[in-house]
């Protein structure tokens, strides 16, 4: 199978990645700066009390430990002391941790939920071309993934910014109890930074391509699962597995190769500070010797060798974790880098009742590819027209031009005499119901899929429902009306979805009916039933694309649709004289005979 | 109108309930590494690294109470003896570094073994998945088998490449460590013990509340990815009627439980980690005063009870992070007893091996007695008899959910009837062989899935290794030349995801012609519900006209022409076969087909 759809890896240039994670935490920060504030303070304070705590144990050591063991006297009142200090500084440095990880958190949680409140206003006000050229389940994975991955690179940061304070507080403390012992253990610092570097240099490739393949497989899973059907009918499970193996192997392989280059790099970073120590004991034994330091100052510093390892790896994570945070984040720019259409500055309103629709020229192309040209044609308030056209004919596009969906690339519709465009967002969509072929359910009542605004009483929502026949299927469900459909809820058929959807648009009262082939599965007699109805209860302009001799016939006139030009206008008697109208609807007649 | 899939969606989700969610996360650890014979490989490796990271990190205390105790204090002169501390830090070095290659390889080896062990059980999970039955395929449970090959398989192989490591490291270092302490006095380590015994019910009761927890961030998760799914999917809609803000409203309700959820679960997770912290202080103190009060009696030196407080402290960064690694953990082994629940799932359609091969040429029907219901479900089919002789066309007719379309499912052994049997040219279906099934029966389903790559691969599906040649013949054959010639790269068209770039009609053609290369000898057409533009229509009608010729064909009819021009009729209705008989006999007879049929006439007389 070839093109598989996972975006490719995306990795900027060496050494932007890190001026690019710098600047993406800036951001971060400065929109939450409170928590963070209070998360790095956190750090702070467990690093400070955390290098206390190395003094205190070397303080016991040559205050408390040696002095009584010299003399064979407990002095009770030294050991209450040393005890109370070392509660006092446990208790203070766990206060740190706290802080610094439920803050740290915090952070980040609000950074993915205004991340996501951001995501909702785009995804909610972008135009509706800008969705058909993406596909669904990448804005999902935007929603659920990118928004959480570009945030996680604050989990680590305030612990990292901790490391530095760690640095300061633990280099004071070694200057204080032998300058020369401090500028050999101080090496240590540099070359862990050193290794770290070099580590986040060496497996950042490699992540981003476990995540490349792993997209690759995931996508495999996808497709063939959504074909399952049709994989076991034509006996293709072990091309199937095969397939999918072949993805997971090459997943294998690039795993295998982060986790090689880890493999190396924990013992490093397990090794070093102990190697460290020695060599501190190692000096320091002839510093003792020399009379320059006391053991008690030796253990505080081995002391604070064995703590550092664990945060020199958290200062690894953060400079690991840059790279997909980067990368997500660059993905979530490119939604917000789209444009909001700004609302008309002085909408307009339009009149009561049936109002007609005028295409002027309307050119509709997407990319190179030219779909509507040219077309134009009146409907007049309260006429019933239907849109013929074979496949590809530019019928939906036409549709969705006319309702003010999507704005023409050239030329105007104007609604009620006002161009679509200039009419207040609100006033537009109460006037133009829109039905589509593909009825979309809300995961709720049938209620309120009928009344999405709210703002119907029961009377209208059934009402509605009446007229495009659907009260009677929706009566006998289990819970009527207050039936929840869609994802955890009841599944309709084709044909009953098309018509809760309908009464969706009618419930509104709508001066211009607009149906894009939107009684497709409903049976051929019940769409009769319901065009009748809806012409003999409601007052409106109905443009309606149809596909069955039926549904054209009950049209007062046709706009026959070729190749997106206007191939003819009139009544269906007198568009039958073009012989290629005539052999299409004589198709659709054969079709439904 | 397709068959309601409501009767299988609605009974119990065998992958999605969490049967078995009281099972040890030991019992889960023993049936999954029985499932990984590399994961055990692996294991021993972990148990290696564990020690030799321990040996690396306790040699160093050991070698400050070397140290401590050749300091020599003689009032205010300290001197040191020098040689026997150069030699205890020379070995502990040689120690050092042996531990840190030692682990170095060790890991490499988990690694290896713990990848091959993950990418054995996806490819297992995956195949399993196909070997289920179709009853366990439906829309709701899609996205639930993608994750076992995915999310879930991942989450173990983070756990594997880092859990597993941080597991053999810190009970490893812990142990070792109360071990060195009790080599200097026992007493001592018992007095660490006693202090971080309380730890063990704390993690327990923070650990229940921290799973109530996840859940609840796991249910605003996937309410907050469903308003997401709305706003995105319904695009249109939600364009059309303006109801913008009430999604938005909506949207940010959910994005907000989310985060408050998300905020209480960190709580637990905080407070876990410095658990040991906090008693790592209680203990230090706890040793100090015991080691000072009892020092004659325990025969401790200075430099030994140095050395046990610096031990101590050695017990609190592993205890914390096993709070941490305990909430991995938790993670990893759910997903893992989702994934082996999969692959325990007894397989319901085994191919015989050897099977019966029934030989090429039309195919006789025989069904007796068949009964059919989704695993807990209502019945779905209820004794079905059927005699179809071979070349028969057989259009079936029955109302939504009657059961045609789980019927023909059936016939092409997607499923096997839960009674009766079904028989193709006197040879059981159940003990046909595999090869010989696909090559006999083919089935055209409704909404034609296409592999996203070419026209003519997915052609190719229905007989591998067919020439561009066979192809094209085949689609002569059915009167499909001028349509392929439309296609802008002819066979090399790509048909995009799913096949969306080709419409529904186009997606039935490339079905049809698959199954003419397979030439079977019984036919399954699954007519499409949606509208279908004219000339793909005429298209199709030609297309399946020529490809029945000769070969027996049951069509689940959704149109009434097609059954006026069968041979026979079979009419469904609740799962039973209410009526059977040609046309002709069946529409002058009162009942549910002629009402249908005169519904149907009434409709298109007034149209015509």
């Amino acid at each position: 199978m070839t093109a598989i759809n996972s975006e490719e890896a995306q990795i900027p240039a060496d050494g932007s990645i890190l001026r690019l994670g710098l600047g993406l935490v800036r951001r971060q920060v400065a929109a939450h700066p409170g928590p963070f504030a209070a998360s790095v303070i956190g750090a702070a304070l467990f690093a400070l009390f955390t290098v206390v705590n190395t003094v205190v144990l070397g303080r016991v050591v040559d205050d408390v430990v040696t002095p009584i063991f010299d003399d064979d006297q407990l002095d009770q009142g030294l050991v209450t002391s040393a005890v109370i200090a070392v509660i006092v500084v446990t208790v203070l440095r766990v206060i740190g941790v706290v802080m610094r990880r439920y803050f740290a958190g915090m952070t980040a949680e609000r950074v993915t939920r205004s991340t996501r409140h951001q995501l909702t206003d785009q995804y909610l006000g972008l135009p509706l071309e800008w969705h058909q050229t993406r596909p669904t389940g990448q804005l999902l994975a935007h929603a659920e993934g990118d928004t959480e991955v570009a945030a996680e690179v604050l989990h680590p940061l305030p612990f990292s910014l901790g490391v530095a304070f760690l640095a300061f507080f633990a280099a004071i403390s070694l200057l204080l109890a032998d300058p020369l012992l401090a500028v050999v253990a101080l090496a240590i610092f540099p070359t862990l930074i050193l290794f770290n570097r070099y580590y986040s240099d060496r497996v950042k490739h490699p992540a981003a391509r476990v995540q490349h393949s792993l997209g690759v497989a995931s996508a495999i899973a996808h497709e063939s699962f959504d074909g399952a059907l049709v994989v076991k009918t034509l006996g293709r499970e072990a091309e199937e597995v095969d397939r999918f193996e072949a993805a997971v192997d090459d997943l294998r392989a690039n795993r295998v190769e982060v986790g090689y280059t880890r493999a190396a790099f924990e013992p490093v970073l397990d090794a070093l500070p102990n190697i460290g120590i020695v060599v501190v004991l190692v000096v320091g034994v002839y510093r003792i010797d020399a009379g320059a330091l006391r053991p008690g100052e030796l253990v505080q510093i081995a002391a604070l060798f064995s703590v550092l390892a664990f945060p020199m790896r958290v200062l690894g994570f953060f400079l690991e974790m840059m790279p997909p945070s980067v990368v997500a984040q660059a993905r979530l720019d490119g939604i917000y880098e789209a444009e909001i259409p700004a609302p008309p500055a002085a909408p307009a309103a339009l009149e009561q009742g049936p109002v007609g629709v005028q295409a002027i020229n309307v050119g509709v192309a997407y990319g190179s590819a030219t779909v509507l040209d040219d077309v134009s044609f009146t409907v007049e308030p309260g006429e019933v027209v239907a849109i013929v056209g074979s496949t590809a004919s530019g019928k939906s596009s036409l549709v969705q031009v006319l309702a003010g969906l999507v704005a023409p690339s050239t030329g105007a519709v104007q609604v009620g005499g006002v161009d679509i465009s200039q009419l207040d967002p609100d006033s537009r969509t109460n006037a133009v119901g829109l039905v589509f072929q593909e009825s979309f359910l809300f995961a709720d009542s049938i209620t309120a899929n009928i009344d999405v605004a709210g703002t119907a009483t029961q009377a209208d929502v059934v009402a509605a429902a009446k007229v495009a026949s659907a009260d009677e299927f929706i009566e006998v469900l289990d819970h009527g009306y207050a039936t929840i459909v869609g994802e955890r809820g009841v599944t309709l058929s084709g044909g009953q979805r098309q018509r809760v959807a309908l009464a969706r648009a009618l419930v509104r009262r709508p001066q211009l009916l607009v149906l894009d082939d939107a009684t497709s599965a409903v049976d051929a007699a019940i769409e009769q039933t319901i065009l009748s109805s809806l012409q003999s209860t409601l007052s409106m302009t109905t443009v309606i694309v149809a596909q069955r001799l039926s549904t054209i016939e009950l049209a007062d006139r046709v706009v026959y649709l070729a190749d997106g030009s206007v191939a003819g206008i009139g009544t269906h008697a007198e568009l039958l004289s073009i012989p290629s109208y005539e052999s299409l609807v004589s198709a659709y007649e054969e079709a439904s005979s | 109108m397709t068959e309601p899939q409501t009767s299988e969606a609605q009974t119990s989700d065998p992958f999605n309930n969490d049967d078995g969610a009281g099972e040890s996360a030991i019992s889960v650890l023993r049936r999954g590494i029985g499932a990984s014979p590399d994961l055990r490989r692996g294991l021993r490796a972990t148990v290696l690294i564990g020690l030799l990271v321990a040996a690396g990190r306790l040699v160093i205390p050991i070698l400050i109470e070397r140290t401590l105790d050749r300091v020599r204090i003689d009032g205010d002169v300290v001197s040191v003896d020098l040689t026997p501390v150069l030699i205890s830090a020379a070995i502990t070095l040689v120690i050092v570094l042996i531990s840190g290659v030692g682990s170095w390889i060790a890991q490499r080896r988990l690694v290896w073994n713990a990848e091959r062990a993950i990418a054995k059980l996806r490819t297992d999970a995956f195949a399993k998945v196909h070997e289920l039955s179709v009853a366990d395929h439906n829309e709701t449970r899609r996205g639930v088998l993608v994750a076992r090959v995915t999310s879930d398989a991942d989450a173990l192989a983070r756990f594997a490449q880092w859990g597993l490591y941080a597991w053999s490291i810190q009970p490893t270092v812990i142990l070792g460590t109360i071990a060195v302490i009790a080599w200097y006095s026992w007493v001592l380590a018992l007095v660490v013990v006693i202090a971080y015994a309380p730890v063990t019910p704390l993690f327990k009761w923070i650990q229940k509340r921290q799973l109530a927890a996840y859940d609840a961030v796991r249910t605003s998760v996937s309410d907050m990815l469903s308003g997401f799914s709305e706003a995105v999917t319904g695009a249109a809609v939600v364009r059309a009627y303006g109801i913008e803000d009430r999604t938005r409203e909506r949207l940010h309700n959910a994005i907000g439980v989310r985060y408050r959820t998300k905020i209480k679960a960190n709580k637990y997770q905080a407070s876990v980690f410095v658990a040991g912290d906090l008693f790592g202080g209680i203990a230090f103190s706890c040793v100090l005063i015991v080691g000072l009060w009892f020092r004659s009696s325990l025969g401790l030196t200075a430099g030994e009870l140095v050395a046990c407080l610096f031990l101590t402290s050695f017990i609190n960064g592993p205890v914390g992070e096993i709070g941490e690694t305990l909430d991995q953990t938790q993670t990893a082994i759910a997903g893992w007893r989702k994934i082996l629940n999969l692959l325990d799932r007894e397989r319901e359609l085994i191919d015989p091996e050897p099977g019966v091969d029934v030989p090429a040429g039309p195919v006789a029907v025989a069904v007796a007695d068949v009964g059919f219901r989704y695993r807990e479900g209502p019945p779905v089919l209820i004794d079905v008899d059927l005699e179809i002789p071979a070349k028969t066309n057989v259009a079936v007719v029955g109302e939504t959910g009657s059961g045609k379309t789980t019927f023909a499912k059936l016939l092409c052994r997607l499923a096997d009837p839960v009674s009766g049997t079904i028989a193709l040219n006197g040879v059981d279906l159940a003990a046909m062989s595999a090869a010989s099934r696909h090559q006999t029966v083919r089935m055209v389903p409704q909404d034609g899935f296409l592999f996203e790559t070419t026209v003519g691969e997915n052609i190719r599906f229905g007989r591998p290794g067919a020439s561009n040649d066979d192809i094209r013949a085949a689609v002569d054959d059915l009167g499909l030349g001028s349509w392929l010639a439309r296609l802008p790269d002819g066979l090399e068209t790509e048909v995009g995801e799913r096949g969306s770039f080709l419409s529904v009609g186009e997606r039935q053609l490339v079905a049809l012609i698959r199954a003419a290369l397979a030439d079977p000898g019984l036919l399954i057409l699954d007519e499409a519900t949606s509208s279908v533009d004219p000339e793909t229509d005429q298209a199709l009608t030609t297309a399946i006209r020529r490809l029945s010729e000769g070969r027996t064909v049951v069509s689940i009819a959704h149109r009434l022409a097609t059954a006026e021009a069968a041979d026979l009729i079979v009419v469904f209705d609740q799962g039973r076969v209410v009526q059977q008989g040609p046309h002709a006999d069946l529409v002058i007879r009162p009942g549910i087909y002629r009402r249908l049929h005169q519904a149907w006439e009434g409709n298109t007389k007034r149209a015509a």
